[in-house]
């Protein structure tokens, strides 16, 4: 019984991945959304038989799903590991997933291509659960290279934008790069335990060196940051947000790009052997949390805001892992997936409300005119910030007083001003979005209108959960969700650690002090004195427009990578007109070439060494078409040079060494 | 008179490197493939001097092979020719470049 | 003196092969025009009666004439996978040469007498007999190349591939040359006893060996040996194009593999650093340049050359120093699961190019691509699969793949390697998606509406039903294949 509630889980959206798929244009909409949504509502039903079993028996218990034999000394089969973790996970993943679902049917009304988003709205359900029930890497991976695809697919959904695609693209390649730090760890793990079950690696774990832990660990942390957006490869998630909005609830809030934090956890022995990994999440986390919440400032774009905001959050969750604190990691995914679910949705029904307007400064005093989404978007607002007793309060505060209390300080810092910045940025928004003075378009606000109920219900339905959600996690350190997780995401080693209540009692004090100042100081400047914010930007333009540029990140990335090899391909250009063609002729121009190899030296050795950073990808591939003349004597001639190097190479290997006492030379 | 068997490599070389370096400068496709076969050729005349030289009939054997090779090779090459002489009334390789990039 | 029957017996899938060319080029003039089907189902056919053969030869090693053929497992693998891929495209190709009005019936005893030389090579036991093989396919695929001859691009092809082709065998021919003057013998087995006694280190051996790899190197499409690749692809018919990236490329390799390891086997360090050198540039290379190419043949040319990169991780893997028997075998044993795996995704590829018509034409721009989706949803599916394989996502076979061979890598302590090509194998996503991206993202024009379409014919169908089958099947259920694959490896020495 138990095992065919775990084999259902994935299976109803896979069916209805296949229907929608296959058969979704011989129906109407309407079933097509019923069938996405109702296959989802089933997992969240099996999910909660589960959750009544594993309550009772909360030790891990694998179902084999497949038997899928590799041959060889290598067997990996698709199976299912449910232990409190993995419930957790599926709790959130099909819960949250099947609210989104929900409103995704009256967000997404009327769009053409309806069937289709729903296909892939499913098939990113169904690999969110192979990547979170997995039993072993393999089939994490699969799972993981799936959300991607589906993350891919999903947000270039609006194709004739090509921004769109372009975005999708952008998500898609960053993505694969953790993808690869991933595959590579898999293949360290495989080659130094000869198996891929979490069961077998995870008990053995203590056998592992610190040098070949914290090599795994790193690569694996590759991975997480590129799925989960920290520093430095955090630039795609801002720019995902040209999906639907649905989407970027679900993919881009709730679940994928938390998948790196479940990652982290679900393999915390590992980290636990290696300090330095260990360090680095911590650090990364806590920077990413406080550069994208300074981003996040003076933005102007309501999804953007939310998506910086996201990548801060996630910041918290990575500071969390690093600092020891899995169990707090988990609660503030649980938390920050409930209320940034409902922002994004919320903010979904204002963009639904004002056709399609998404710039904040278009805004403003909405709050009559959509109370149900002010509503709503107030306690998210509120969650988020972390003023007591929403859900956000609890988990964050808790991440910031292990970090104090077991000596991170300047973390907790980090932490601190992030606190101070979130609340701001976060109130700043729903200032200008709901308060004040009504700046939309004329023509818009004729038609402003609530959404409808099919919207709204699991809006509120969310805004329940951010306001409970918290006390799940309640006293601190010693909630109900501590004792759930405590087999497993407690550190390997840690010692209770006796910390007495005037100091939690203090540092809560610290934390709700840090948010009434920032909702404080966002009161005053968009409320109060609403030109003032103005008056800032004026005052220190260079601060303000960096800010709003996202400290030319992505400037800098194009300049390292496209710049250069738009000159290395001029470069190549010259080699292919010049030195080639000599070679072929076989002119001795002995003269000529030195003087222009000065010249060249000049012009390009020199202008390219400095440059030499990020020449990596496009140059060679434009240098090379350069080379592929379509002369065949251009070929041969590259084919002899080929045979030449060989020949050098393997001169330069063999003299001096074994040659010298050949009888041959 | 004994030449020793080092002649018919060092000549071989110097074969072989014309019709390499042939194939590398001449633009006119018939020339071209007259220098591989003088490359091939080189390879005839190191079969034949080491197969007399290590007393081995096999390198010569291998002689037969290549050259039936050779000449099965020169008559799809000229074939080739003619029908981009068709083509473009014109031998010249560097004539040919639609392919490239 | 007279020629053993029992040694005719071993190489009977050869003969009937070259017996039924050569009754094709016989019965092609007088079949009336509209039965010359007819002598494609013959071909067919006859690959049906080889498997049969040649599925007797696993588990076995025979050698006949004198040692100049062997016949055992790894051939018989490696002659499998030629038939399968030589069945495709003779399938793929009943409709296309149609469509282009090149249907000859020879091009079927081109295909056939094409396959007799990989055979050859596959399981030539001496450098002679892998030398004809080589030349057998390498001759006839010059002229399957042509075989637009009516169209400048494919003449153009053709004659550059037979330029830079006989050049390439002027050199391996020398470098063969070179060494029979080391080791007094072109049997691979006489010469391994030699180049690891008393020829060890020789530098005239050193030097054939190197002739050897450019040779071989050209043949798969190695870089810096590639030019030729992408000019031919582009310029050939889309089926020769898919049966020279499957069919040739995979025979090269097993040959390849067979010279260096039977006759190389002992002097690993002779060579593998070579091998490693010339894998690592091909698959940058390949990657990287296939990201700016705006055709999709070029483009798949430059895949191939880069999937010819992986699979030297292969080769690498199986002439690294130092590491166990188990872990060298691992090397091969990937290589020719990648390959059979390359095989079944490039062909599929390869076969949405062919059927891919934009007004009389071959749809053979990305663009043309455009809006696919929209049009053939099933097509732009299995398009869809094909490059998710090609960009090594699971659950696809080309995932599976890559798996292996970046094990078999980190295996042999190459984690370097594997992490190497794990980033190339990242950024390949970039070019195969975009082919996606125009497929389901960019709306068509009203022109391209009007003009571009897929042509589906029965047999196209099976191809793309083989290939798609492979694809998704081979990703779920890679364990026989791999079995097969176990058990045909080469002794390592």
């Amino acid at each position: 019984m138990f095992d065919l509630l775990v084999l259902l889980i994935p299976l109803f959206p896979l069916l209805a991945v296949l229907a929608n798929g296959f058969y979704g244009s011989r129906y109407s909409h309407e079933w097509a959304g019923r069938l996405a949504f109702g296959s989802v509502g089933l997992s969240f039903l099996c999910t909660l038989g589960v959750f009544a079993s594993v309550l009772s028996n909360p030790e891990p218990r694998e179902v084999l799903a497949w038997s899928w034999i590799f041959g060889g000394d290598l067997s990996i089969n698709l199976a299912f590991l449910i232990d409190p973790l993995t419930t957790v996970m599926l709790l959130v993943v099909t819960g949250v997933g099947f609210l989104i679902h929900v409103y995704s049917v009256g967000y997404m009304h009327g769009e053409e291509g309806f069937t289709r988003f729903f296909t892939y709205m499913n098939l990113f359900m169904v690999s969110m659960l192979l990547l979170v029930m997995g039993s072993n890497y393999v089939v994490m991976f699969i799972g993981w290279e799936g959300v991607g695809l589906c993350s891919y697919l999903l947000i270039g959904y609006y194709y004739e934008k090509v921004s769109a695609g372009k975005a999708a693209t952008k998500a898609f390649v960053v993505n694969r790069i953790g993808d690869a730090g991933f595959l590579i760890a898999v293949f360290l793990i495989f080659a130094h335990f000869g198996s891929l079950d979490y069961s077998t690696v995870l008990t053995q774990a203590s056998s592992l060196s610190t040098e070949m832990a914290t090599a795994i660990t790193i690569c694996l942390l590759i991975g997480a940051f590129g799925k989960s957006a920290q520093l430095p490869l955090y630039t795609w998630l801002p720019d995902a947000m040209e999906g639907p909005t649905p989407v970027s609830a679900l993919i881009h809030a709730a679940t994928m790009v938390t998948a790196g934090v479940y990652m982290v956890v679900r393999n915390h022995v590992l980290f636990d052997m290696a300090p330095i990994a260990l360090t680095t999440v911590g650090i990364i986390g806590g920077l990413t949390a406080l550069f994208a919440a300074t981003i996040g400032l003076v933005q102007n774009d309501i999804k953007r805001v939310l998506a910086y905001s996201t990548v801060s959050q996630l910041g918290y969750m990575f500071l969390a892992c690093g600092v020891g604190a899995y169990t707090a990691a988990i609660f503030h995914l649980v938390t920050h997936a409930f209320f940034k679910a409902l922002l994004f949705l919320s903010a979904g029904a204002v963009i639904h409300s004002l056709h399609h307007e998404q710039d904040i400064r278009k805004m403003g005093g909405l709050y009559k005119k959509i109370p149900i989404t002010h509503a709503v978007f107030l306690i998210g607002t509120l969650a988020i910030a972390g003023i007591p007793p929403l859900a956000g309060f609890w988990s964050k505060d808790e991440i910031m007083a292990h970090a104090f209390v077991h000596g991170y300080y300047h973390l907790y810092i980090l932490a601190a001003i992030g606190a101070f910045l979130t609340s701001f940025y976060m109130f700043r928004l729903t200032y200008l979005t709901f308060y004040g003075q009504s700046r939309v378009e004329p023509h818009v606000a004729k038609h402003i209108h609530e959404s409808p109920p099919i919207m709204t219900v699991p809006l509120m339905i969310l805004a329940g959960l951010a306001v409970v959600g918290g006390f799940l996690g309640v006293p601190p350190e010693h909630g109900w969700f501590h004792s759930f997780l405590h087999d497993v995401a407690t550190p390997v080693g840690a010692a209770p650690h006796a910390v007495d209540m005037s100091t939690l009692l203090g540092l809560m004090g610290a934390a709700v002090s840090i948010a009434l100042a920032g909702w404080g100081l966002a009161h005053y400047m968009y409320s109060v004195r609403p030109q003032m914010a103005n008056e800032w930007a004026e005052k220190s333009p260079q601060a303000y427009t960096t800010l709003l540029n996202k400290y030319y990140v992505d400037e800098f990335y194009d300049r390292v990578i496209v710049e250069p090899f738009k000159k290395l391909g001029m470069l190549w250009d010259w080699v292919d007109r010049h030195i080639i063609d000599r070679f072929v002729n076989g002119i001795g121009k002995g003269t000529d070439i030195s003087a222009e190899a000065i010249t060249w030296t000049e012009k390009h050795v020199i202008y390219a060494g400095l440059n030499v950073v990020g020449y990596g990808n496009h140059l060679l591939a434009w240098s090379w078409r350069k080379l592929q003349s379509g002369m065949v004597h251009h070929y041969a001639a590259i084919l002899i040079i080929g045979l030449a190097v060989l020949i050098h190479l393997v001169v330069l290997w063999f003299t001096g060494s074994s040659i010298a006492g050949s009888s041959g030379y | 008179m004994d030449v020793p068997v080092s002649y018919y490599v060092v000549l071989s070389g110097i074969v072989f490197s014309i019709g390499l370096v042939g194939v590398l400068i001449r633009r006119n496709i018939i020339i071209i493939l007259l220098s591989v076969e003088l490359m091939l050729n080189a390879t005839n005349i190191n079969f034949v001097a080491f197969s007399s030289y290590l007393g081995n009939l096999s390198g010569q054997v291998f002689v037969f092979f290549a050259l039936t090779v050779a000449a099965a090779e020169v008559a799809v090459g000229l074939a080739i020719i003619i029908a981009l002489y068709r083509h473009s009334a014109s031998i010249n390789i560097d004539d040919f470049r639609l392919l490239k990039w | 003196m007279s020629i053993p029957f029992v040694d005719l017996a071993t190489i009977l899938p050869e003969l009937l092969i070259v017996g039924i060319a050569c009754l094709v080029l016989v019965l092609d003039p007088i079949t009336p025009t509209a039965k010359k089907d007819f002598l494609a189902w013959m071909s067919l056919g006859v690959l049906a009666v080889c498997a049969l053969v040649t599925m007797e030869d696993f588990g076995e090693t025979t050698v006949a004439f004198s040692g100049l053929v062997v016949v055992d497992s790894y051939a018989a693998f490696w002659k499998m996978l030629l038939y399968l891929v030589s069945g495709l495209t003779i399938l793929l190709s009943m409709s296309y040469l149609k469509e282009e009005k090149i249907d000859l019936a020879e091009y079927y005893a081109f295909v056939l007498l094409a396959l007799a030389g990989m055979m050859v090579m596959v399981s030539g036991a001496d450098l002679l007999t892998i030398y004809l093989g080589i030349e057998l396919m390498s001759i006839t695929l010059y002229i399957m190349a042509g075989f637009k001859r009516f169209e400048a691009r494919s003449i153009e092809a053709s004659a550059k591939y037979f330029v830079l082709g006989a050049f390439s065998s002027g050199i391996l021919l020398y470098g063969i040359s070179l060494l029979f003057g080391v080791t007094g013998s072109t049997r691979l087995s006489e010469i391994a006893a030699v180049v690891n006694g008393p020829a060890l280190n020789d530098p005239l051996m050193l030097l054939a060996l190197m002739l050897i790899i450019v040779g071989f190197g050209f043949k798969v499409a190695a870089v810096p040996f590639h030019m030729w690749t992408p000019d031919v692809y582009e310029g050939a018919p889309t089926s020769v194009t898919a049966f020279m990236a499957v069919a040739s490329k995979a025979a090269s390799f097993a040959a390849f593999l067979r010279v260096l390891l039977e006759a190389f086997g002992g002097v690993k360090p002779n060579w593998n650093m070579l091998i490693l050198a010339v894998c690592l540039i091909t698959v940058a290379l390949g990657n990287l340049v296939a990201i700016v190419q705006t055709n999709v043949k070029r483009m798949l040319a430059y895949s191939s050359i880069a999937h010819a990169g992986y699979a030297l991780v292969g080769v690498v893997v199986a002439g690294w120093v130092g590491v166990e028997t188990g872990v060298s075998s691992r090397g091969v044993s990937s290589l020719m699961l990648y390959l059979a795996i390359y095989s079944f995704m490039t062909i599929g590829a390869f076969a949405m190019v062919a059927i891919l018509r934009k007004g009389g034409l071959e749809g053979e721009d990305i663009e043309d691509f455009t809006g696919l989706a929209k049009r053939h949803k099933g097509g732009a599916f299995l398009m869809l699969v094909f490059m998710i394989s090609l960009a090594g996502i699971p659950p696809t076979a080309g995932f599976i793949g890559k798996f292996y061979l970046f094990m078999a890598a980190v295996n042999a302590g190459l984690a370097w390697l594997a992490i190497f090509g794990l980033i190339f194998a990242a950024i390949s996503a970039f070019y195969y998606l975009r082919i996606v991206m125009v497929m389901y993202m960019r709306e068509p024009s009203p022109e391209h509406e009007q003009h571009t379409r897929l042509v589906l014919s029965p047999q196209v169908s099976v191809v793309l039903a083989c290939a798609v089958a492979g694809v998704v099947l081979l990703g779920i259920f890679p364990g026989p294949l791999v079995s097969i694959a176990d058990l045909s490896i080469l002794p390592i020495k």
